[in-house]
């Protein structure tokens, strides 16, 4: 049993508010044989600049130091890649670094941004990130992905990521969803959801129109785990830009951008599950000390924390993250969120380690209809809608831009500016899409504050950001 | 004609023989939908790595000779005082001093069950394991990790109960020397080169 000091337990706090005036995306895909990661990067800065109503030489003149997102150097076999897309962005002579933490590496870049301004080193920055997953055929792409694991004790064996990943879905498939049809079809859901909201987002590279039945026959890839139930190989560019309050008021002089409140956290866990040893499970604010102290009866096999089931560093950033803004109850302190669905079957753990669940229940977030834009039981709006980008599985997974593309997402709601950002015919042109008939306006109407989930590999790395509009804070002093 | 890259210590410094990179050359790519016209080109690249195992080494050579490592710490004023690992930890992850090497073969043929499993379909390039791969995660009597391993006979189960195997003959000295069978398996059953 291991436990934590008072002193990491301690609740962040920023030295000044942090805000968020813009962001922007390329588009994503699996390949793009005719582009370079530089004009992926250059098409999203220009996007940021453009809904500030800006050029982007007169927005890059506020910039005053740059946060560079991107995991895989082997992938572009590049190394200082970030160097190359500050120099291609022409922003020497600032000061720049490259961050690196998995699929959590767009959300941690975020994080060091924003500690950036917080602590009054910079005004303004810039926080860009990228991936290029398309120089290498998908065998060696497999075995350069697994190369993020333990390379004596686990790349070795099949140098095949999903295989070290799905022992834990699998561990939370039978003792959490005790192997139930009901269950399986759940996680289809998921995927039906996400590949269908894809549909309504131009820059998503997966829009799909399928039913449970669909997923149910797609290919097995690691039984219970079905090709439809997997996140994306993807391409693609996202960036944000955050300053003070001062500058955020000047930015946004000439925009429909309102400067929203940005709050990071972090948390970690070992690279190999293995590693992992028991403890408590950490509380969240909506939870209470004895409500686990039967979980082992009720789910035979679940009383070891967090074992295989559960997502040690997602609950830290969650712990530190509410702890920063005062959220008590994600479901009724935002209005939208933007998880990190790897798999279906993770997107579901990740309801409970956040909080949205009690440990175990995770699946009602989704059967509830909790979880849709509108409940499909209902009619009404979802509680709190998840993944309108079609997030990893429909949209997206280009690692380093993942946690900014969830973040951009959530600030389109906020900004009441989503139907304009997805529905414009010019952007469906631009990326030679067809926009879908039944396109649908998914602005969660009267969103106020939102949160986005970054995760990385087996858990090693996780970020919460969440954003707020500065006058719907729950903690003043925040 | 070309030889594998060898390398040996001596005096402290690696001593290298044979080709640590092989040459293939660069080709055009291009774009067949518009007249062939220049998209880039393909960058082969070959090369071998020489990789210290430092204070794990004990661990890889000790699976040749059918023995599983692994390790404790002893420190008496560590809150771990007596936490066994496997994953072997040179150092104890709260303390941070030396941990103590113990063979764990006996725990392991009388207490492996397995904690959770996969048969992966898939493999990445350079996969040396037939496919599927039968991954399986396991738990120990009186050890605070679970380590990840294949099945190299049957189907894996939650909890089923399984013997370690080592590869005594023609070793690879890395993690794959190690597998594991179900209980009661019998010896010419075993995969070639491995051996209880
Ligand atoms: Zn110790």
């Amino acid at each position: 049993m291991i436990t934590f000091s008072k002193q990491q337990l301690k609740i962040p706090q920023l030295q000044k508010p942090v805000y968020l005036v813009s962001a922007g995306q390329s588009k994503f895909d699996r390949a793009f044989p005719d582009k370079r990661t530089e004009e992926l990067c250059i098409e999203s800065f220009v996007m940021a600049a453009e809904l500030l109503n800006m050029s982007p030489a007169d927005l890059k003149r506020y910039i005053h130091s740059c946060y560079y997102g991107h995991f895989a150097d082997h992938f572009g076999d590049q190394l200082l890649g970030e160097s190359v897309i500050h120099d291609r962005l022409g922003l020497d002579p600032l000061g720049n670094v490259g961050v690196k933490t998995g699929g959590a590496t767009g959300g941690s870049t975020l994080w060091e941004g924003v500690k950036a301004v917080a602590s009054g080193y910079s005004d303004c920055v810039l926080v860009m990130g990228w991936e290029r997953m398309d120089e290498v055929p998908t065998d060696e792409g497999n075995f350069l992905i697994s190369c993020a694991a333990d390379k004596d004790w686990e790349s070795p064996l099949g140098h095949i990521y999903t295989g070290y990943y799905a022992v834990m879905a699998q561990r939370y498939w039978q003792i959490f969803g005790k192997s139930e049809e009901s269950f399986r079809k759940t996680l289809a859901e998921i995927s039906v959801k996400h590949h269908g909201y894809a549909r309504f987002n131009p820059f998503a590279q997966a829009p799909m129109k399928i039913t449970v039945d669909d997923v149910l026959k797609s290919p097995v890839v690691a039984y219970p785990l079905r090709a439809l139930d997997c996140c994306l190989m993807s391409v693609g560019a996202a960036c944000a830009i955050l300053c003070d309050e001062k500058t955020a008021v000047a930015l946004t002089s000439n925009s429909k951008n309102k400067p929203l409140r940005i709050f990071v956290s972090a948390g970690s866990h070992t690279l190999r599950p293995a590693d992992r040893r028991d403890m408590d499970i950490p509380l969240l604010p909506n939870e209470k000390a004895d409500q686990y102290r039967d979980l082992g009866d009720r789910f035979p096999g679940g009383d070891r924390y967090p074992g295989f089931t559960g997502f040690l560093a997602a609950r830290m950033a969650a712990y530190y993250g509410y702890g920063m803004t005062g959220i008590t109850d994600p479901t009724d302190d935002l209005d939208v969120i933007e998880l990190h669905d790897a798999f279906t079957i993770s997107d579901v753990q990740t309801y409970e380690d956040v909080g949205i669940r009690p440990y175990g229940y995770g699946r009602d977030y989704v059967e509830s209809g909790d979880c849709y834009h509108t409940n499909p039981h209902t009619g009404k709006p979802g509680k709190l809608p998840s993944n309108l980008s079609g997030g990893l599985i429909g949209c997206m997974h280009s690692v380093g831009a993942t946690g900014i593309m969830q973040t951009f997402e959530v600030a389109c709601h906020l900004w009441n500016r989503w139907e304009e950002m997805h529905g414009e015919e010019k952007l469906w042109k631009k990326f030679n899409r067809e926009k879908p008939k039944d396109w649908t306006n998914l602005q969660v109407k009267g969103a106020k504050r939102g949160m986005a989930i970054s995760h990385a590999g087996v858990g090693s790395h996780v970020t919460a950001t969440i954003l707020m509009d500065p006058d719907h804070l729950i903690r003043k002093d925040a | 004609m070309s030889m594998f890259g060898q390398v040996f210590v001596k005096d402290n410094k690696y001593k290298l023989k044979g080709d640590f990179h092989h040459l293939t050359p660069c080709t055009p790519i291009r774009d067949a939908d518009s007249g062939f016209k220049l998209l880039g080109v393909t960058n082969p690249r070959d090369m071998t790595y020489m990789h210290s195992y430092g204070g794990e080494a004990v661990f890889f050579e000790s699976l040749s000779k059918g023995k599983l490592l692994a390790t404790r710490c002893d420190q008496f004023e560590c809150e771990s005082k007596g936490s066994v690992y496997i994953p072997f930890r040179i150092h104890c992850p709260d303390c941070l001093a030396k941990n103590t090497v113990i063979d764990l073969t006996d725990v392991a043929r009388k207490t492996a069950r397995v904690h959770t499993f996969m048969v992966c379909e898939r493999s990445g390039a350079f996969n040396m394991l037939d496919t599927p791969i039968k991954f399986i995660n396991i738990e120990f009597d009186g050890v605070a990790t679970i380590l990840m391993s294949y099945l190299s006979i049957g189907e894996p189960d939650m909890q089923m109960r399984v013997v370690p195997i080592f590869r005594t003959s023609g070793p690879t000295f890395t993690i794959l020397d190690l597998s594991w069978v179900p209980e009661g398996t019998r010896e010419d059953q075993l995969p070639e080169g491995f051996s209880f």
